[in-house]
């Protein structure tokens, strides 16, 4: 039973406080209870700065009437506090009146592993102190170019519990970890600058495979080849984007534009589209908030639905959105576990978890040397997406000329951009190399979550735009 | 235990700020012996309320807490936060904190500030008002402004949220070293973003306002500006690549010089991380390009009294007609470097100071918008940008954003844009700048911008 596992408020509690939140009416009712323990420690300037630690707790108590939602947050999570925070939410909801009516609350569990074998709060400090410095020493290693080296390690603890009026009453305990390196390499033509991170939805086992000072060297790779990088072309590029690198390309092309908030609202270029081809038939592109220990992974929602593997686009047909419980029962249809939230602070609302392009028939290396003329892009950075008009940007963190179908000279860096149904319909190769990419933080109305990305090497034959100032 | 050295407090009439103090005090009073400790407390009650198609989508009420401790012993520093002010749990946090003061590696410089004698301009950063605001009149402000978008003009079918939103909080922040301040704020807010079709195309405007009093705010700035910004872009093609002359808004001029102040900032500079780390006296932009920090500004939404260290705010010139003048620095860049700090560190509650820019002013030119434009023969008024935060490299300087807007032709405003690229480097960029326009405004986000004509950047598209 995941709530005998998460002791977080008793049973009887949970169920007073939704009944009270629906004492003046309403339709559903919700409680959101979480505590999040968080530690970081950083590096920079080739010593160990700080360590930091911090603790969170509190409920966020809502209430639907009809379209319109109260919603009321306390950290005070004693009954009398949440009973006024219910009460609060539901008179911030304007209820119709008479008193909603509460399903009995049955417990449920999620599908995904979000636990962690060696949870983080039970590993000396020391041991992270160690990692930083394992880090600074390799990165600086790699040659006196590197003038300057920052190390961040992460983790967090999130225990979340979930009930509403459906009945619905489920937890989840959630432990990431999170590390990163950033270089900064220094020559004739400037500085030039190189991260690669790692993380999961994990405990510091994160650490058992994955080695520190090999994504040290990784960060001063990038920087250091960028020293002799030149200005990215500008224009129209055939682009090949490498195996992992390149998920932030599908999440901005249409993962926002398959939320069904958006898409409700009209202000989404998929809108109205559902069993239409909007992409190549090379491109199945799925969301799975169940991936063991992928970053954006977690067991349940933020709405405390089970997360799972949803299919958006199969063969270059839209076959879904992404759903929480309000637009879903707008819809009347189930919700696809998208609910998600930045904290009890918070409303939730459709997100992303971790969203990738399922893999292909195609040799990397065929590809590659199938291009005649093109820009190869190894690392990407962050995005932004106009969801109205499908125009989105992403940035090249790391890429290359492609000339006569070999990977020749790096570019310096810059954004793409592209229209996301243009770019999506002119994908013409897909790789057998499928890899995750990197843990990524998703903004959307102003709240962060986490989230991850993967995908093969891919070719946009056209449509994408290279934001460089050579001719 | 009161520390020595009283610094400033604002207006308290009931007493809030006071409360945190002797929770702050009690803390401090628990330290170990030999702990420097710096406890910032912060408490805020608002009200958001979103709107959609005439009714309520939803109304947050909240009430947040957090508390940060910073600890120095022997030159090492550790921090914890929390999201409440319970003094058991502040006891707790603090404990936190002197023990990850244990792992980081000592530094001589490390240290909390001491007050350096520079006085406190007070600030009228708090109003009842928005406390005396009922919900009913908060959903009301939220419905006539999607009311006023709505009814602009018929190709503006719907927004896609339009928000109310306010605040009042109280902050104090004390420490062992004699620092000693306390403030009260108010803030409210709206936003809108409609949206504007024709046949299948549709295009999203945004606009928002900020004021301490919620009478203060301009629906009908905020409507105009909105529905503007998504009609005006209706039809836009993608243009062909090509070198122009780019004309950014006071927004938008800020975007720009908010990355450019970030790499002014001193920790940047001692750690080798700016461009500008060695230039300081030298010519970095062009000549009309005169650029304040200046937290002290009445007239701003982002004045403050203290910086997040406790320091009293001050004037600081960064750029005097195009020569770098000074970076900004916090009490740790002030004690590296031997210079003092700048009064420059900012923080929320729950995270150590870092420095920024609080309050930017740009030195207006003379002409306004419609003057600029008639001198450019070829150019691009920009609508709005994207990516700033993956395509711009503040340490090497590259910078390649997305963009729209509308093409400039023969001095005057002709057909919507999308879909291009502009590229340049930062550097470049603001030696390029030909002009400063005469419209200096204050902004909503609290700076005061004035629009910025540039030469000569790569415009990538079809």
């Amino acid at each position: 039973m995941p709530t005998d596992a998460i002791p977080l408020l008793d049973q009887d509690v949970v169920g007073r406080v939704i009944a009270a939140a629906l004492t003046r009416g309403g339709d559903f009712a919700e409680v959101f209870v979480e505590d999040k323990q968080s530690s970081s420690a950083l590096l920079d300037d080739g010593r160990v700065e700080e360590l930091s630690s911090g603790r969170d707790r509190g409920a966020g108590i809502r209430v639907v009437v009809g379209e319109s939602t109260g919603f009321a947050h306390t950290s005070d999570l004693s009954e009398l506090g949440l009973l006024e925070a219910a009460r609060t939410a539901a008179a911030a909801a304007r209820g119709a009146g008479a008193g909603g009516v509460a399903a009995a609350l049955v417990p449920t569990a999620g599908t995904a592993r979000t636990s962690a074998a060696i949870p983080p709060g039970e590993v000396a400090k020391a041991r992270k102190v160690e990692l930083l410095l394992a880090a600074d020493g390799h990165a600086r290693s790699t040659g006196g170019a590197i003038t300057q080296v920052t190390a961040r390690y992460a983790d967090s603890h999130r225990r979340i519990l979930v009930a509403n009026s459906d009945g619905v009453l489920a937890g989840d305990d959630q432990v990431r970890t999170l590390f990163s390196v950033s270089c900064v390499a220094s020559g004739d033509t400037g500085m030039q600058t190189g991260r690669e991170s790692v993380g999961r939805t994990v405990g510091f086992e994160l650490f058992d495979d994955h080695d520190v000072t090999e994504l040290a060297g990784n960060a001063a790779r990038r920087a250091l080849s960028k020293l002799a990088a030149r200005p990215a072309p500008s224009g129209e590029r055939t682009v090949v984007i490498g195996p992992g690198g390149g998920g932030v390309m599908f999440h901005e092309a249409c993962g926002h534009g398959l939320e069904a908030d958006l898409v409700a609202k009209g202000a989404s270029v998929f809108a109205g589209r559902m069993g239409e081809q909007v992409a190549s038939s090379l491109v199945t592109l799925v969301d799975d908030g169940t991936m063991d220990g992928e970053w954006g992974g977690a067991s349940i929602d933020d709405e405390g639905r089970p997360t799972r593997r949803n299919v958006l686009i199969q063969d270059g047909v839209l076959v879904d959105y992404m759903w929480d419980t309000l637009r879903a029962r707008a819809d009347g249809r189930a919700p696809s576990g998208n609910g998600r939230r930045q904290s009890y602070q918070h409303l939730p609302m459709v997100r992303m978890t971790n969203t990738y392009l399922v893999g292909g028939s195609s040799s990397p290396d065929e590809i590659v040397a199938d291009t005649a003329d093109g820009v190869y892009i190894a690392h990407l950075g962050g995005g932004q997406v106009n969801t109205a008009t499908g125009d989105f940007v992403f940035g090249m963190t790391e890429a290359y000329l492609i000339e006569d179908g070999r990977i020749t000279e790096p570019l310096r860096e810059g954004n793409l951009i592209g229209n996301g149904p243009a770019v999506l319909a002119a994908i013409d190769a897909v790789g057998n190399d499928f890899a995750m990419g990197s843990p990524g933080t998703c903004g959307k109305d102003g709240q962060g979550v986490p989230v991850g990305d993967g995908v093969p090497t891919l070719r946009v034959a056209s449509g994408l735009t290279i934001g460089g100032t050579a001719a | 235990m009161t520390p020595p050295g009283t610094q400033h407090r604002s207006d308290d009439p009931d007493g809030t700020v006071a409360q945190l103090e002797s929770l702050a005090e009690r803390v401090l009073a628990a330290r170990r012996p030999g702990d420097a400790v710096e406890i910032v407390l912060s408490h805020s009650r608002g009200t958001s309320v979103r709107v959609h198609d005439g009714a309520v989508e939803s109304l947050t009420s909240s009430d947040s807490s957090g508390a940060g401790v910073r600890v120095v012993r022997d030159g090492r520093l550790g921090f914890a936060h929390c999201g409440s002010l319970d003094l058991d749990v502040l006891l707790g946090t603090l404990e936190a904190a002197s023990d990850n003061c244990t792992f980081g590696e000592p530094d001589p410089h490390n240290g909390l500030v001491e007050p350096d004698g520079v006085p406190v301009v007070p600030q009228q950063g708090w109003t009842p008002a928005v406390e005396q605001r009922s919900a009913e009149q908060r959903i009301a402000t939220a419905l006539e402004l999607e009311r006023l978008v709505t009814g602009r003009d018929p190709r503006v079918v719907a927004a896609r949220s339009t928000t109310y939103g306010d605040a009042s909080s109280t902050s104090v922040i004390m420490s062992t070293t004699g620092v000693r301040a306390g403030e009260r704020s108010s803030s409210s807010s709206v936003s809108t973003q409609p949206m504007a079709r024709s046949g299948d195309e549709t295009q999203i405007g945004a606009s928002y306002d900020a004021a301490r009093d919620p009478a203060d705010l301009d629906l009908h700035r905020v409507a105009d500006e909105a529905v503007e910004r998504a009609t005006r872009l209706l039809g836009a093609r993608k243009p062909p690549s090509g070198r122009l002359t780019v004309v950014l808004e006071p927004r938008l001029a800020l975007g720009l010089l908010g990355i450019v102040s970030g790499m002014l900032s001193g920790d940047a500079v001692v750690k080798g991380r700016s461009p500008f780390a060695d230039r300081r006296g030298e010519v970095i932009a062009a000549p009309c390009i005169t650029l304040w920090d200046d937290p002290t500004r009445q007239e701003s939404l982002g004045a403050e009294e203290v910086d997040g260290e406790g320091l009293a705010t001050r004037p600081n010139q960064l750029i005097a007609d195009g020569r770098l003048v000074d970076f900004l620095r916090d009490g740790y860049v002030g004690r590296r470097t031997g210079e003092g700090s700048t009064a420059s560190a900012v923080r929320g509650a729950r995270s150590l100071p870092g420095i920024g820019a609080q309050v930017l002013v740009m030195s207006p030119g003379t002409r306004d918008l419609d003057e600029l434009v008639a001198t450019i023969d070829h150019g691009l008024f920009v609508n709005s940008l994207s990516g700033l935060h993956s395509g711009v490299n503040a340490v090497s300087g590259d910078f390649s954003v997305g963009a729209d807007g509308l093409v400039i032709r023969d001095g005057a405003l002709a057909e919507p844009v999308r879909e291009l690229t502009l590229a340049s480097t930062l550097q470049r960029l603001l030696l390029d700048v030909r002009e400063v326009g005469g419209d200096a405004t204050w902004l909503p986000s609290g700076h005061r911008g004035a629009s910025l004509v540039i030469d000569d950047v790569a415009a990538s598209g079809a």
